[in-house]
């Protein structure tokens, strides 16, 4: 790794030496009384039907594998740790081929008062939300942009993570003092920008640049049937505005293949709410932010272009380019739910029904959160089919379109255990229509095919 | 230890001791027990007999068999926590197969409304909310419902009391039981035989909507821990329908561990195992 990739060993040891330091603190005597390995190893292949729109560099297949073990170290006390390192080859994109600390923290907890207490102290992974379509609210992870582009595979995260729980609910604080850049997939990769993002160049609206301490906070608790969630991030966002600078980009726009744009991280606050009704074979699901602070350069082009012209005579700089951009305050909302009809037919099977409608309140400037759609006016319609056989066959299938432009996707997976420890997935990820208004227009060839053979240990 | 079952509570003062008579056979003495009541009186007995225990934990391994006789198997652990005047909070932790090994699931049973049930996702560390309506359907793949694998809570069934007879060295009472709640059940009946000294069950028959014999269950090598708690070692059960079965052994059976109430929040199943 080369860039901003090298400084995050350095960032891990820090926080490293914080952990030890506290956990020996916690406890002076170490006595492991349980210890574990598990993982998974997975061969997987990605088959494109269609060209790329970089034909001289990207290809029409890839295959490789993944492995990602996991230790977990369990003391007297019941304090642990948790190592899970992650490491991907793809045969395409050397960017692709990466690693990544998905976990290495220390947990500790005891009781406080009626209540208990939480820490979790290192590099973890925390989600938030209840919707399927897109996690909306959830923010503490940068996502693994390089895994897949629904976003689901998400970066560890170091954090010092404090959660407090009584009978009044569950209490969370996090700070959250390094960030992670979204990577972005390389010159032989698919499912980018026509151009490719710079990953030497990170630039941050921050003078702390990735090392600005970042805080979040969470209220959740159940009350019956209804599950509530309330969160506040305040600190880097995890999406990048993507910036045309010369002299190795040029105004030719998205569609041209040799333009690199820089990744430009500003400082946001969002409030969050996720909430989920469960009642029967029902969920209704909710979930709204309010986000300040992201930049949009959608509808300020053309100060854009004057501060381009200006840059590539050495007359402004990359804060000037940046600087044109919009600085948006806006809402999102997904709302839907989820019916399950068990034991279908009198079969064993179950088939779940899933819609949720996505807004956002920048609409046409919406920026897309799964790729290749923008949510600001979407239909999330799914359905799931578990066959609760011996191989516990599922079959998913998730469609998205676009209420008002012409931008619909739809992608079908299967998923079935072979044997004990082997499992075959297979998925089939299709773009069914793309509005040549929208950004992700060059993408509309890179629908594509995905087969893992994983084994589990 | 008397619980504040509401729906009873006219019959706690005299239950205890006119329970236990009425249902021995002895002669009534206030008036003659209906079999509605004398079925309801075995099951509070058992369940007042099991009351106290605190918490336990224990391991499962299911062994799946089809019709031909091919096997495949599922092992997790259960930590279950006793609540006074509620239904039990548990935990149940997947180990086998490899694929779900972390996943877990948490139930707050009620005796009255339905459960509360959430489920971990190690993958996405991802805590999801479940609907609990899923009485009837099938516990990863075996020929055990999620219904069957719950506590029976006395509330959720009305009784009705068949008969005595012997099973193996021991006599049994026969009780059928209906679930109160039709529409979160797959079964219309079930007919249970418990042995008259220590209320263990022995054999479950269990009656689809339609009221044919579905499935029968067939309880065996129980141990008694804290010199009070019995616990079955094995249970076989038999599909009628499909031929198929599923052996649940459990073992290393604990009682009143370090486990607490915290250990069953939102919280406590993130980091359980």
């Amino acid at each position: 790794m080369r860039g901003r990739g090298a400084r995050y060993p350095v960032a891990l040891t820090a926080i490293w030496l914080v952990a030890a330091i506290v956990a020996a603190e916690a406890h002076a005597e170490f006595e492991i009384v349980a210890q574990e390995l598990s993982g998974r190893v997975s061969l997987e292949g990605r088959a494109f039907p269609e060209t790329g729109i970089d034909p001289t560099h990207q290809r029409s297949y890839t295959t490789g594998f993944v492995v990602e073990p996991k230790l977990y170290l369990e003391e007297a006390e019941g304090s642990s740790f948790t190592l899970v390192p992650f490491f991907r080859y793809d045969s395409a994109d050397s960017v692709r081929t990466h690693w990544d600390l998905r976990e290495a923290y220390v947990l500790l907890f005891g009781e406080l008062g009626e209540g208990e207490w939480e820490v979790r102290l290192g590099v973890d992974r925390v989600f938030w939300g209840v919707a399927e379509s897109q996690h909306l609210v959830d923010i503490i992870n940068q996502i693994d942009f390089l895994e897949h582009p629904n976003g689901e595979v998400k970066l560890g995260q170091p954090m010092v993570h404090v959660t407090w729980t009584g009978d009044w609910g569950a209490l969370e604080f996090f700070g959250l003092p390094y960030h992670r850049p979204r990577i972005y997939p390389g010159q032989g990769g698919r499912l980018r920008f026509a151009g490719l993002v710079n990953r030497d160049q990170v630039e941050y609206e921050s003078g702390a640049e990735e090392w600005h301490p970042d805080f979040a906070a969470r209220y959740s608790h159940s009350f019956g049937p209804l599950d509530i969630g309330l969160s506040v991030f305040n600190g880097t966002s995890r999406e990048a505005s993507l910036i045309c600078m010369p002299p190795a980009c040029k105004l030719t726009g998205v569609s041209d293949v040799s333009n690199v744009w820089i990744p430009y991280y500003t400082q946001i606050r969002q409030f969050g709410l996720d909430a989920q009704l469960t009642l029967d074979a029902w969920l209704f699901k909710f979930e709204a932010m309010h986000r300040s602070g992201e930049r949009n350069l959608l509808g300020r082009e053309q100060e854009f272009v004057e501060e381009y012209m200006a840059a590539a005579v050495g007359a402004s700089g990359f804060d000037d380019l940046a600087g044109t951009l919009r600085e948006e305050e806006y809402m999102a909302a997904v709302v839907g739910g989820e019916y399950t009809f068990y034991s279908v037919f009198g079969s064993t099977a179950d088939i779940g029904l899933l819609a949720e409608w996505n807004y956002d309140e920048r609409g046409r400037r919406a920026l897309p959160r799964r790729q290749p759609m923008t949510l600001d006016n979407d239909f999330f319609l799914g359905a799931r089919f578990a066959f609760n056989d011996i191989q516990s066959t599922e079959i998913t299938a998730a469609f998205l379109t676009d209420a008002s432009r012409e931008t619909r996707t739809l992608a079908v997976e299967f998923d079935r255990r072979l044997f004990d420890q082997w499992s075959l997935y297979a998925a089939a990820n299709m773009i069914l229509s793309i509005d040549p208004l929208d950004l992700q227009y060059v993408g509309r060839r890179d629908g594509f095919f995905e087969f893992h053979l994983e084994y589990n240990f | 230890m008397i619980n504040a079952y509401s729906p009873r509570s006219v019959l706690l003062f005299v239950a205890p001791c006119l329970a236990l008579l009425s249902w021995l056979g002895m002669p009534p003495l206030v008036h003659s027990a209906t079999p509605e009541e004398i079925g309801l009186n075995i099951a509070t007995a058992a369940s007042d007999k099991d009351e106290g225990f605190g918490n336990f934990t224990a391991t499962q391994v299911m062994v799946l068999r089809n019709k031909q006789g091919q096997e495949s198997r599922r092992q997790l652990h259960v930590k279950v926590l006793e609540v006074a005047d509620d239904g039990d909070k548990s935990l149940m932790l997947f180990d086998e197969p490899r694929d779900v090994k972390g996943t877990a699931l948490l139930t707050h049973g009620h005796k009255q409304e339905a459960d509360d049930q959430w489920l971990y996702l190690p993958a996405l560390k991802r805590v999801k909310r479940i609907s609990s309506s899923n009485k009837s359907g099938s516990f990863m793949g075996s020929e055990f419902s999620y219904e069957d694998l719950s506590t029976p809570e006395v509330e959720k069934f009305t009784y009705r009391y068949l008969r005595d007879e012997p099973c193996g060295d021991l006599t049994c009472t026969v009780t059928e039981r209906f679930p109160v709640d039709k529409k979160a059940s797959g079964y219309s009946r079930q007919v249970v035989w418990r042995d008259k000294d220590e209320l263990r069950t022995w054999k479950v028959e269990y009656y689809d909507r339609k009221d044919a014999h579905l499935k029968t269950l067939t309880i065996g090598k129980y141990q008694q821990y804290l010199d009070k708690y019995w616990r079955a070692g094995e249970m076989n059960m038999v599909n009628h329908l499909t031929g198929k079965s599923t052996v649940l052994t459990w073992t290393d059976y604990q009682f009143r561990t370090k486990l607490k109430d915290r250990d069953f929040s939102k919280t406590g199943l993130k980091r359980a195992r």
